[in-house]
């Protein structure tokens, strides 16, 4: 086995290794499973309750996917007017930081006295909490252009216009594609969050009316649910990253 | 003023600023200057002495805060579409080929620009036909980031050129190569420069590099830029290496570094 092998095995091993632990424990310890349920009996009440869970998570996932989206065009939108427009950067940055530093979970119980309890509440969290770094990405993407390049293209009558698309556009989107991985993955986490206490259906939703019900098995399958999504969403952006963005990523390839 | 001069500088000042203005404190001053059409010249003085500046002025991306500037017996009033740049970073864009490189400014520069899908075949044609000449036939299709330094310089001079402008401005493009590669580019550059004739600007700060390739060299002082010293180079052309290497040559270097080193040593006294 070579080292590039072992490196993609190697997470793999790990966790199967913590399972293991875990599920070592749980027995030896003898722990109650309304206390700390052992991987066994999580997967047996993943069974149980798949279909269950199944709708659940895909109400999660489309939830999700919607805030994501909207995430996504306010985030590249406003990137592009604070990232193009020094004037624009001075004005919203500032207020942008401002609002990333309110914890999201607060803005539930206002989003549920507009909209009510159900999609409303839980697509509005999952975009408020992921757009920001989209946004920050794309305005600094399109900020970081060499000077000299610029005057390269100035000098041939490029309008501001030419240089973004030619130029910044293209410049930012290796960042735009990280800020995806990881905005996903916070997506996700509005979601849920916003379930817990503005839903009736969700993982989030799911989470809570199993530990009511001393469920935990089930609680701790619904915790597995969303990381999976999430893990596979962030594997999926992250692929279309290396597609589309190689030529950012050369120290990898060897040159 | 001269009637045959390409490039036609007429007391002109820069300051970047109006509070610098106020204060009188100009980046560049009181630059006379005519360069004959077809002209080679090369700039060379102390760093920050406002070589950069001069080049924003002769193509119009800054505009002279005093007297004014004539190019091709025209007034500059903004930027100037019949020229080229190269710079001492390639500034290849990294997601475009080095063809594609090459053609950029042909989709932004009219005419091209509006004709650019209809006449694609033409215009790739015409950039690997330049490709050719610098020696990069065959690197068509890598990307920047798999090309030397050197070929990506060359590179970049062929993107300052594919669009036939009138004139080349060349900010230090050959300062970050080494000695041979850097030789290598000098012929290079002086034959493109015989077979199209367009007017080279040169900024640079190798003494050698200015006598070999240019017509009349430059001195300038730093604060206040000035141009200080005009020095008609008379060598013979073509030119070849080796006249790198004959008395002739080594004179005027030598001369054009005693007006440096004079400079440097009045700037130190005033410093004190």
């Amino acid at each position: 086995m070579n080292n590039k092998t072992l490196e993609r095995w190697a997470p793999w091993a790990l966790l199967v290794l913590s399972i293991l632990i875990w599920e070592g424990l749980c027995r030896a310890f003898n722990v109650s499973e309304f206390v700390f349920p052992s991987p066994s009996r999580i997967a047996q009440q993943t069974i149980e309750f798949k279909e269950v869970i199944a709708g659940h998570a895909w109400r999660t996932f489309w939830v999700t996917m919607v805030g994501f989206g909207i995430a996504i065009v306010v985030g590249v939108l406003l990137g592009f007017v604070i990232g193009s427009s020094r004037l624009a950067y001075a004005a919203v940055y500032p207020l942008m930081t401002a609002f990333n530093a309110l914890p999201k979970a607060a803005f539930v119980p206002i989003l549920v006295v507009w909209f009510g309890i159900g999609i409303g509440p839980a697509i509005l969290t999952a975009f408020l909490i992921s757009f920001f770094p989209i946004m920050v990405n794309i305005a600094t993407g399109l900020a970081t252009l060499e000077p000299e390049l610029e005057d390269v293209l100035r000098v041939l009558g490029a309008k501001r216009w030419d240089v973004l698309v030619k130029v910044g556009l293209p410049r930012s989107m290796p960042y735009f594609y990280g800020s995806l991985k990881v905005a996903i993955t916070l997506a996700f986490v509005g979601t849920t969050v916003s379930e817990m206490t503005a839903a009736n259906e969700g993982i989030g939703y799911l989470l809570i009316s199993a530990g009511s019900a001393m469920q935990m098995g089930l609680a701790f399958a619904g915790l597995l649910v969303v990381g999976a999504m999430a893990m596979v969403m962030y594997e999926l952006f992250s692929a279309i990253e290396n597609h589309t963005t190689g030529w950012a990523h050369r120290g990898s390839q060897g040159h | 003023m001269t009637q045959d001069a390409f490039v036609d500088f007429q007391n002109v000042w820069l300051a970047y600023n109006d509070e610098l203005l106020a204060q009188n404190h100009f980046a560049v001053e009181d630059i006379n200057l005519q360069v004959k059409q077809g002209e080679f010249i090369a700039i060379v003085g102390p760093s920050g002495c406002g070589k950069s500046t001069f080049m924003k002025l002769t193509t119009g991306l800054k505009m002279p805060s005093k007297g004014r500037i004539l190019v091709d017996g025209q007034p500059v009033t903004g930027p100037l579409k019949i020229s080229g740049m190269a710079f001492q970073a390639s500034s290849l864009l990294p997601w475009r080929t080095t063809l594609d490189n090459v053609l950029l400014p042909l989709e932004i520069v009219e005419p091209y620009r509006s004709n650019f899908k209809q006449k694609k075949a033409e215009y790739v044609e015409r950039a690997r036909k330049l490709l050719n000449t610098v020696g990069l036939a065959g690197y068509e299709d890598k990307f920047p980031w798999q090309l030397s330094g050197g070929m990506q310089q060359r590179a970049s001079i062929c993107r300052a050129l594919i669009h036939e402008p009138k004139m080349l401005l060349l900010d230090e493009p050959f300062g970050a190569l080494d000695a041979f590669t850097r030789e290598e580019l000098w012929c290079i550059l002086r034959d493109l420069w015989t077979e199209q004739k367009f007017n080279v600007i040169l900024v640079t700060h190798d003494l050698r590099e200015s006598v070999f390739l240019a017509d009349t060299v430059y001195v300038m002082s730093k604060s206040p830029g000035r141009f200080v010293v005009k020095r008609e180079i008379d060598l013979p052309r073509p030119r070849d290496l080796e006249i790198t290497y004959t008395p002739e040559f080594t004179n005027i270097v030598h001369e054009l570094r005693g007006h440096i080193g004079a400079m440097r040593k009045t700037g130190a006294a005033i410093n004190q």
